[in-house]
C-alpha cells in the first residue's frame, strides 16, 4: 500500500535523523534517568539539556530552562491555561479567547468555567481572524489571562498574534499562545510574540508524537499541571520522556537550519493547488485565509457534499486527507471552528482538510487533484443539495 | 472504521437517482450531523407493491450504505411489508454501523415510511404542508448522547458527563 499522506496535520512520519537519534539513544545501554546523580544519570542529563537548548533556540526562548517538556501539545495547553488560571486566581477571574480555539483550550476553559471563572470568548471574522482591538475592548481588571492560538489547526489561518501579544503586555494580563501547529513549520518567536505561554509539540515537525513542550516565560506565575518530583526545575512532575524528547531535540535543531527551504517548498505547493483546484472542481469555498496562513493547509469546502464520503473515496485511491481536526472526528457535529466563519451547516459538514509536508510533491496533488474531481461528481450526482 | 458489507454499499450503492414523476416522496434531514436523505417510490396499483425506488443522500459513509441498503431491502416489497422496515433492520442488513453512526440508520427507514405516507396522502387527496412532509430528527433510542456543557458526544447513556463530571439530564 502505497498511500499519499496529505493530512500531515494528524502526523507527521519521523525524518530519517530523527528516527537514528531516537534509535541511538534506545541502543545506548548507557542511557539513565537524567534525574540520577551517577555518570550515567548526568550523561543522560546533558542529552537532556541539548534537546532543551535546540527547543529553545527554535522558539528563541532567553533561557532554556524556560521550556518544560510535556507530553505533547494537548498537555501543554492544559498546563498553561489551568495552570495560570488557578496560579493567579487571587488577581481575577476573567480569561479571554477566541471562539475558534483547539478543544484542549475550549474544554480547558470550560472546567475551569465549572470552578467559577468568567470567559470571553471572541468571534473571528469571515477570514477567521480575530481583531486585536477586540481583544483589548474585552479586557477588565479581572482580566487574568489571554489565551490565542497562532494557527488554526483546521483552516491554517494565522493570528495576529504579535499584536494581541502586545496588549497583554501592556495590560499586564498572561498571554498564553498555542502554537501546537506553527512551531517548527513558520518561524515562532517568543520575544517577537510577547508570549508569556507559548505550547508546542513535536509532531508537526516531524519529530515524535508523545513528546511536547512548554514554554514558560521566567517570572511567570503558573501551577503546575502534575504533582510529584522536582523534574523540569519544579515545573513538571515525572521522569522525563528521554527518548521522545532526544527526537524532538534533533527534529528541533534540523527545523531551525532548514525553516526557509522547507517553507518555500509547502508554499510552492499551496501556490500550485489554489492555482489548479478550479480546473478540476468547481463550487468550493476555501476557508483558509490567503494572506495569513501556514503554507502546509488548505481548508475547503465542497458544496452539496459531505466531507467524510470525499475522505473516505480517497482513501480508497490511497489518498489520506482529513475532514476536520483529528481530535474530533468521533464527533457528528460541523467544525465550531468553519461553523465561526459564517459557514452554513451543509457547507461546514463538506470540509476537506488537505495538509501536505516536505515529503510531498506536485504530483502528489496533482493525483489528489484528478481524483478528486471525479469523487465530487459521483457524489454531487447522488445529493438532493446539488441542482444540475 | 465501517464493515465490509457497508464500504461495500458505500463504493457501490443501489439505486442512486430520482424517479420522474414519483408516486411517492420522503425527505428527512438530520440536523446533528446534516445528513440528508430522499427517497423516491414508485407503486404497482394493483399489487400496491414497490416497483421501482431511487435514492439521493447527502451524508457520510454510513448515510449512503443506509440508502443503498434500505433501497434493496424495500424494492419488490407490498407497502405493507415496506412499512415494517424499521432502521434496526437496515442497521442489521448492514451488518452493523459505529455507535455514533447509528443515528444515519434512523433516516433510511424514516424516509421510507414517509415516502409511503406521501403515496397514501395523494390517494386520499391529502395535502401536507412542506414543514410536515421534512422529518427534522433530533436523538431518539440507540443514539448517542451528548453533554450540553462540553458539546461531547457520549458513548451510552450515561447519569453523568465523564469530561466535566456535571450530572446530566433525562433530555441528554
Amino acid at each position: 500500500m502505497n498511500v499519499i499522506n496529505l493530512d500531515h496535520i494528524s502526523f507527521n512520519p519521523l525524518l530519517p535523523e530523527v528516527r537514528e537519534a531516537m534509535i541511538d539513544a534506545i541502543n545506548n545501554k548507557d542511557l539513565h534517568n537524567p534525574s540520577s546523580q551517577h555518570k550515567a544519570g548526568e550523561k543522560s542529563a546533558e542529552m537532556l539539556a541539548q534537546a532543551r537548548q535546540n527547543v529553545a533556540d527554535l522558539i528563541n526562548a532567553a533561557d532554556p530552562k524556560e521550556v518544560v517538556f510535556t507530553s505533547g501539545g494537548t498537555e501543554s495547553v492544559n498546563h498553561a491555561v489551568k495552570g495560570a488560571a488557578m496560579a493567579n486566581r487571587e488577581k481575577g477571574n476573567h480569561i479571554i479567547a477566541t471562539n475558534i480555539e483547539h478543544n484542549s483550550v475550549i474544554r480547558s476553559l470550560k472546567r475551569l468555567s465549572a470552578q467559577g471563572f468568567k470567559v470571553t470568548s471572541l468571534s473571528v471574522d469571515e477570514s477567521g481572524r480575530v481583531d486585536p482591538a477586540a481583544v483589548a475592548d474585552a479586557i477588565t481588571d479581572q482580566t487574568i489571562l489571554i489565551s490565542v492560538m497562532h494557527s488554526n489547526n483546521e483552516t491554517g489561518t494565522i493570528q495576529p498574534i504579535a499584536e494581541i501579544g502586545a496588549i497583554a503586555r501592556e495590560n499586564k494580563v498572561l498571554f498564553h499562545c498555542d502554537a501546537v501547529d506553527s512551531v517548527g513549520v513558520v518561524p515562532v518567536d517568543v520575544q517577537a510574540l510577547n508570549a508569556d505561554l507559548l505550547s508546542f509539540a513535536s509532531n508537526p515537525f516531524y519529530g515524535p508524537t508523545g513528546a511536547g513542550g512548554l514554554y514558560i516565560r521566567r517570572g511567570t506565575r503558573i501551577f503546575p499541571l502534575l504533582d510529584g518530583g522536582v523534574q523540569e526545575h519544579n515545573k513538571r512532575a515525572g521522569t522525563e520522556n528521554l527518548i521522545g524528547i532526544i527526537g524532538m531535540g534533533k527534529a528541533a535543531q534540523l527545523a531551525a537550519a532548514h525553516m526557509e527551504e522547507r517553507r518555500a517548498h509547502l508554499a510552492d505547493l499551496k501556490k500550485y493547488l489554489v492555482e489548479q483546484l478550479p480546473q478540476y472542481v468547481d463550487e468550493y469555498i476555501i476557508n483558509t485565509n490567503p494572506d495569513h496562513s501556514l503554507p502546509n493547509l488548505l481548508n475547503i469546502s465542497l458544496k452539496y457534499i459531505e466531507g467524510e464520503s470525499v475522505m473516505l473515496m480517497l482513501d480508497e485511491e490511497n489518498l489520506a486527507v482529513s475532514t476536520k481536526s483529528a481530535c474530533a472526528t468521533g464527533s457528528l457535529r460541523a467544525s465550531h471552528v468553519l461553523l465561526s466563519l459564517g459557514l452554513s451547516h451543509s457547507d461546514a459538514q463538506g470540509t476537506l482538510v488537505i495538509a501536505w509536508g516536505i515529503d510531498n510533491s506536485k504530483d502528489d496533488l496533482q493525483k489528489l487533484l484528478s481524483t478528486l474531481s471525479g469523487v465530487v461528481s459521483t457524489l454531487r450526482s447522488m445529493s438532493p443539495l446539488y441542482q444540475k | 472504521m465501517y464493515n465490509q458489507v457497508v464500504m461495500d454499499h458505500f463504493k457501490n450503492p443501489r439505486n442512486v437517482g430520482v424517479i420522474e414523476d414519483p408516486d411517492g416522496v420522503g425527505e428527512v434531514g438530520n440536523p446533528l450531523c446534516g445528513d440528508m436523505m430522499t427517497i423516491y417510490l414508485k407503486i404497482d396499483e394493483n399489487e400496491k407493491r414497490i416497483s421501482d425506488i431511487k435514492f439521493q443522500t447527502f451524508g457520510c459513509g454510513s448515510a449512503i450504505a443506509v440508502s443503498s441498503m434500505l433501497t434493496e431491502m424495500a424494492k419488490g416489497k407490498t407497502l405493507d411489508e415496506a412499512r415494517k422496515i424499521s432502521n434496526k433492520d437496515v442497521a442489521e442488513a448492514l451488518e452493523g454501523l459505529p455507535k455514533n453512526k447509528l443515528h444515519c440508520s434512523n433516516l433510511g427507514a424514516d424516509a421510507l415510511h414517509m415516502a409511503i405516507q406521501d403515496y397514501d396522502d395523494k390517494k386520499a387527496g391529502i395535502v401536507r404542508p412542506r414543514e410536515e412532509r421534512e422529518e427534522k430528527h433530533e436523538h431518539g433510542d440507540g443514539e448517542t448522547c451528548y453533554c450540553p456543557y462540553c458539546d461531547v458526544e457520549l458513548d451510552e447513556k450515561a447519569s453523568f458527563c465523564e469530561a466535566c463530571q456535571r450530572d446530566l439530564t433525562e433530555e441528554h
